[in-house]
């Protein structure tokens, strides 16, 4: 597990993804980092390719669409699995489409899509859609992703919220009343607070309302969303008194301009790294990301192939894009769920799911 | 007798001239803004993108490594989708645009329809993403298909041509329509040879104009499920496909170093698309206007 974790945050700091005390301590130090990165970039672009396993191709000419749709978190993932895909398959077409995980469920369950990316699980209204038009499909986790909470650098003062704190701030009855820091906790400044988050459509956002506000899409209207990462981490980094949540990879890549609020979800404040998000430590705020794959679709030898592959290499993929790989297990137990056509949600219909144990929910 | 020497009419002649000049500096000042933009944009965008166009840029698909990632099957995408959208949408608004000027009668009906393809130029194309979903994708069934997108685009740009076209053809004067008719021409000989081809310059531009905008436009593809990553060339009209303001939509959105660099590139290419496809209708439209001057 020791070793599994080094790797992580070697591979983390090579695609330009930080988030440990190891990669804090190169930031810190200015000009050197720059080459660092640089070197390890190009390393770890072949170690990567290298890395990749391939997968024996079915008998007869391997041809066809395999369509993917759904969560802009999760969408890089399957690119990146599509990508090297393509190398092993060139005859194999792998489109991927980038709707957000409640518009990729609206396709999938009408039979438009193949596979769905979500990062979240299917809600009970989405499976009863699903049912209606005939489609079961397979669920299996893919990577962890650790959601960040972000405030201006010249914040000094919001080192560490606990999930309390958080949720005074985003619950819907804080609309036009909690609108200043100092209401936050005692002792901070009276400054204004200005909120930025993701769009009401995206994973992201019921997966935060839900462990933070307690219920899934509950949150106050008054802030500013984007669907766009990069719009919220420049609303955040031009306001000092702004604070607002997105995936860890966005700020990975921003954190010059970032600062990094720890979250205290009851045992004491941690900080999200790709370690603390792997062993659990980092809650409520790390949260498993999904495909879907439709069994009608499933029945087809390319996707068959296409989903082997996806699972023997996500774990090196995962990290790739800036998210944290599942432990070796989890992947073969996620194929063996695959393989033997486990239709259903593990979730129950539940919808975003705080602080799951995957191991636990796939045996 | 009068009094109120101040009403008594004084020439001042040089302050209206100076107000005169200071008329035309305002205009010249309105003119160099909107140029200056233009270039500061032009500067801005090559600045950023002129180093990532090259031949590997534009015959590589899309990768999450920055050095490999490029845009060819964005561009096709948009070709192909430039090429069907023409297609279907030129001749039913030049059709329309005839129909209204020379052979609608002047009834409450027509100019109730006249005033309607006024207002549908101005909805917001994420309406027309809406409709093409509903319509195209979904109850024709053509999936997300090229030719489901570029009937969408057509629908939008529609109304541009009808209008651009009526203007056209109502700038022919009437005395060329009544000495094609004294030759003995029926009115669809008048339309066909006196008519569209004087108005073909204006019709062109209209065209153009409108072709512009449906290749710059993100919101009606989305909608309609354009995809984000495609690493194969479309192969038809049936084909599923991506366009190059998606892909620079998607490149912009993505946190990693090296992919704003690539936007910047995507955005040269979408520029010089767009300029070729212009100049290619001013070519054209020189042409026709050397024939019939």
């Amino acid at each position: 597990m020791a070793k599994l974790t080094r790797r992580h945050v070697i591979r983390a700091m090579g695609a330009g993804m930080l988030g440990t005390g190891a990669a804090g301590i190169l930031a810190a130090c200015g000009e050197p980092e720059v080459v660092i990165k640089e070197v390890e970039k190009v390393v770890t672009k072949e170690v990567i390719v290298e890395k990749i396993v391939t997968v024996p191709a079915p008998a007869g000419p391997m041809t066809g669409t395999i369509l993917a749709d759904g969560s802009s978190t999760v969408g890089p993932v399957t690119q990146a699995v599509a990508e090297e895909f393509r190398t092993q398959f060139p005859e194999i077409r792998v489109p991927v489409g980038i709707s957000g995980s409640g518009a990729g469920f609206k396709k999938f369950c009408i039979g438009e899509t193949d596979i769905s990316n979500a990062s979240r699980p299917i809600k009970a209204s989405e499976i009863e859609t699903c049912q209606s038009n005939g489609i079961d499909f397979v669920e299996v986790p893919v990577a962890f992703d650790g959601l960040a909470v972000l405030a201006n650098p010249a914040n000094d003062f919001a080192d560490c919220l606990t999930v309390a704190e958080l949720q005074k701030i985003w619950e819907p009855a804080a609309e036009d009343t909690i609108t200043s820091w100092a209401q936050v906790r005692d002792g901070f400044p009276d400054e204004p607070l200005i909120l930025y988050g993701p769009g009401v459509d995206s994973g992201t956002y019921d997966y935060f309302t839900d462990a933070i506000v307690g219920e899934e899409g509950a949150s106050r209207g008054d802030f500013t969303p984007s669907e766009d990462d990069n719009v919220l981490v420049q609303g955040i980094a031009g306001d000092r008194s702004a604070t607002g949540f997105f995936g860890l990879a966005y700020y990975a890549a921003n954190q010059d301009k970032l600062k990094l609020v720890h979250v205290d979800g009851g045992d004491g404040c941690v900080a999200p790294s790709a370690e603390t998000v792997n062993t659990g430590t980092y809650q409520p705020l790390s949260r498993p990301l999904f495909i879907y794959i439709s069994v009608p679709a499933a029945e087809r030898p390319e996707v068959q192939t296409f989903i082997e592959f996806y699972l023997k290499n996500a774990g090196t993929l995962a990290g790739d894009v800036g998210y944290v790989s599942l432990p070796p297990n989890i992947y073969d137990l996620a194929l063996k769920r695959f393989n033997n056509r486990v239709t259903g949600s593990i979730f129950e219909g539940e919808g975003a799911k705080v602080g799951v144990s995957l191991e636990d929910l796939l045996s | 007798m009068r009094q109120e020497t101040g009403t008594r009419w004084r020439p001042r002649i040089r302050q209206r001239k100076a107000i005169g000049r200071g008329f035309a500096a305002l205009t010249i000042v309105s003119t160099l803004l909107g140029i200056a933009m233009l270039v500061a944009l032009l500067v801005d965008v090559f600045g950023d993108g002129a180093a990532q166009v090259d031949g590997h840029f534009l015959t590589s698909y899309p990768s999450r490594f920055p050095e490999d990632a490029g845009l060819r099957s964005a561009l096709l995408g948009t070709l192909w989708l430039l090429v069907l959208t023409a297609v279907i949408a030129f001749p039913l608004g030049v059709g329309a645009a005839i129909y209204l000027e020379e052979y609608a009668p002047d009834t409450w009906l027509t100019r109730f329809i006249q005033l309607n393809i006024a207002n549908l130029a101005g909805v917001p194309s994420v309406v027309y993403g809406l409709l093409g979903l509903g319509l195209f994708v979904r109850w024709f069934a053509l999936g997300r298909s090229l030719i489901a997108g570029a009937m969408t685009m057509a629908l939008l740009i529609l109304p541009l041509i009808i209008v651009a076209s009526r203007e056209a053809i109502r700038a022919v004067p009437d005395g060329q329509r009544e000495a094609s008719y004294a030759l003995g021409a029926t009115k669809w000989q008048t339309v066909f040879r006196t008519v569209l081809p004087a108005a073909g310059g204006g019709i062109l531009t209209g065209t153009i104009l409108a072709l512009a905008r449906a290749i710059g436009e993100t919101a009606p593809l989305i909608t309609i499920g354009a995809l984000t990553y495609i690493a194969f060339d479309p192969s038809g009209p049936m084909d599923l496909f991506t366009v190059l303001p998606i892909q620079i939509f998607n490149w912009v959105s993505l946190p990693q170093e090296g992919f704003s660099e690539l936007a910047a590139g995507g955005i040269v290419i979408l520029l010089i698309v767009l300029l070729l496809a212009n100049s290619i209708a001013l070519f054209v439209r020189f042409r026709l206007q050397r024939r019939f001057d």
